[in-house]
């Protein structure tokens, strides 16, 4: 684990991959905040955990299969009923191709 | 019926005798929130024709059920085809689902009904129900405390008397923590114990759905109703509901307890927190248990691996609200990224983006073994404390919290103080096991009594043993239930 602060530019980056819009004022006080927790949390430095196994599951279960049985997937109707805008039966986004200034 | 003073038993009872009409039952919840709720402000909504209706076909004999016309609240993550769910947060402030969650669902079937949708912090992160885009819940014994969280509204509801029984959500003691805050039960079963198809994702490996009520026996009702495995949830146990999972006056028939010396630091509990927990292994020695002493050595860092555990499962879980498929969306983006990226500054709040950021930097290319990695291998440590002290008790006896409630806005924005309220509650959501919550007498603070809560931790799926074992508790402490003056 890092001993290293974290700075305003990590979490301008750490925003970015979360996809979240943030001003330099939030950026800021996110990483006060951050800084604060992440100091807690290196308290888990304390430990060795050499040769532990990680788990990332409470039940160890794995591989749950059930029948191939065909059941109704879920009506178009139904999975645009709260699209903030919708064309037909397509979602709508902005333009992505064609003026280059897109993802 | 005086619904200040029933029990959901008691009520189902008392309906299915015809004593009482579950019309004038769910009328006299409804009067009731009509009344109080405005400062409390347990309810997200409510849907009184619904229920209404619902409790005219129960006196009608059209819907009969092992819960025909109990009137309860579920908390305002658990999707129904009915009413909005918001999880209290502007991003979903006008999501209507298609769909029921399965244990509301299975509640319903049983002859429940649902009275509305309680008041959380937004998406479930927090501890105090203050984080919600909708205004704070308050404590009923108090109106300038918090009740908790985050099933805040779930507990303050119970408290308030707005309904017999609830469903809140546990993913770091959501459930527990409210509960002992409002003075009512509260119990986070065993992970996979209830199907969470239909509950809104914060951390998939931890969230639980639980109970809220005013006794014992009536939290073993509810979950033998709602509990059980789900072919719509593959992380569902496929182990049956035990039929005797509300027998509670039966004798356990393990009563080893265990004591941990980590949960009873003088100088983090609160000197009635001390007393109750004293005077509960006291309880215990009378009815003839075994107290044993157990080392849960890796307790004090739950909180660092549940702050990266659950953090870096929300960053993935909460990827989906990206302002097209449903939920919040930006007037103007400049382009699909800004879309994205506006929608959700927008859409969520500032606990939601912090918890967001967190988990995203621990799964970051660079730190993924160094927090991550690591917080999975330590939450393997804290699993195997429990198992190896559940080799030598059956349930462990600790406080819920180490203090009764504390102020609204005293630690809302100092996200580290707000995270250490969960520090007795984190590792029973991290190593799956269950827990409950039971209300155990009151702290005095500036001259208010303020209810906290004694907790019971036991093996995964012993469920029946540990609500016996809680029963003896509540029986001789005459603690609950306790309920404030309104």
């Amino acid at each position: 684990m890092s001993e290293q602060k974290i700075t305003e530019d990590d979490v301008r980056h750490v925003a970015k991959l979360s996809r979240l819009r943030l001003d330099d004022q939030e950026i800021h006080h996110f990483t006060e905040q951050l800084e604060a927790v992440l100091g807690y949390i290196s308290k888990l430095n304390e430990l060795d955990v050499e040769g532990v196994e990680p788990m990332a599951h409470a039940m160890d279960m794995s591989n749950v299969l059930r029948e191939d049985k065909e059941v109704d997937g879920i009506a178009v109707d139904d999975a645009l009923k709260n699209a903030p805008a919708r064309d037909g039966a397509y979602f709508e986004v902005p333009k992505v191709l064609g003026d280059g200034s897109g993802a | 019926m005086d619904i200040t003073k029933t029990t959901l038993n008691e009520m189902r009872d008392a309906i299915a005798e015809k004593t009482v009409s579950a019309t004038e039952m769910t009328q006299a919840y409804l009067d009731r929130i009509e009344k109080y709720d405005g400062e409390i402000n347990a309810f997200r909504e409510t849907y009184n024709e619904r229920a209404l209706a619902k409790a005219k076909a129960v006196d009608a004999g059209e819907v009969t059920g092992p819960l025909a016309g109990v009137p309860i609240a579920i908390k305002d993550l658990m999707c129904t085809e009915y009413g909005k769910t918001c999880c209290s947060s502007k991003m979903l402030a006008n999501f209507e689902a298609f769909y029921n969650s399965t244990a509301v669902k299975r509640l319903e079937d049983a002859g429940a009904i649902v009275l509305g949708k309680t008041n959380m912090d937004e998406f479930a992160m927090g501890s105090s129900t203050e984080t919600c885009a909708f205004g704070p819940t308050k404590n009923p014994w108090d109106v300038d405390r918090v009740p908790g969280g985050s099933s805040g509204g779930a507990a303050a509801a119970m408290a308030a008397d707005f309904c017999v029984g609830s469903l809140g959500s546990d993913t770091g003691g959501s459930i527990r923590q409210p509960a002992a805050l409002c003075g009512v039960t509260g119990m986070k079963p065993t992970y996979g114990r209830v199907s969470r198809w239909g509950l809104v994702a914060f951390a998939s490996s931890l969230d639980q759905i639980g109970p809220f009520a005013h006794s014992v026996k009536d939290c073993g009702t509810l979950l033998k109703y709602m509990g059980g495995h789900d072919e719509l949830d593959s992380t569902s146990a496929n182990i049956a509901i035990p039929e005797d999972l509300d027998d509670v006056n039966t004798r356990p028939e393990k009563l080893r307890i265990g004591i941990a010396k980590q949960y009873m630091s003088d100088e983090a509990n609160d000197p009635a927190v001390a007393a109750a927990l004293i005077k509960a292994i006291e309880i215990y020695k009378d009815a003839g248990a075994e107290i044993v002493e157990v080392d849960l050595p890796h307790t004090e860092y739950g909180i660092p691996v549940y702050y990266i555990v659950a953090t870096a499962e929300a960053s993935s879980n909460l990827a989906r609200y990206d302002g097209v498929h449903y939920g919040h969306r930006t007037k103007t983006p400049d382009d699909l990224v800004d879309l994205y990226a506006r929608s959700r500054a927008e859409g969520f709040g500032d606990e939601v983006k912090r918890r967001i950021m967190l988990g995203t930097y621990a799964l970051s290319s660079g730190y993924y073994d160094a927090y991550y990695n690591k917080a999975l291998k330590v939450r393997r440590l804290i699993s195997n404390d429990f198992k190896t002290s559940f080799e030598k008790c059956d349930a462990i006896l600790c406080p819920t919290t180490t203090a009764p409630a504390f102020k609204l806005g005293e630690k809302k924005d100092d996200p580290l103080s707000m995270y250490l309220n969960d520090i007795y509650t984190v590792t029973a959501n991290l190593a799956g096991i269950p827990g409950i919550s039971m209300p155990a007498g009151t702290a005095e603070v500036d001259g208010k009594q303020l209810p906290i809560g004694m907790q019971l931790l036991g093996p995964a799926f012993e469920e029946t043993n540990l609500l016996r074992i809680a029963r003896i508790y509540e029986a001789a402490s005459e603690c609950s239930p306790m309920r404030p003056k309104m």
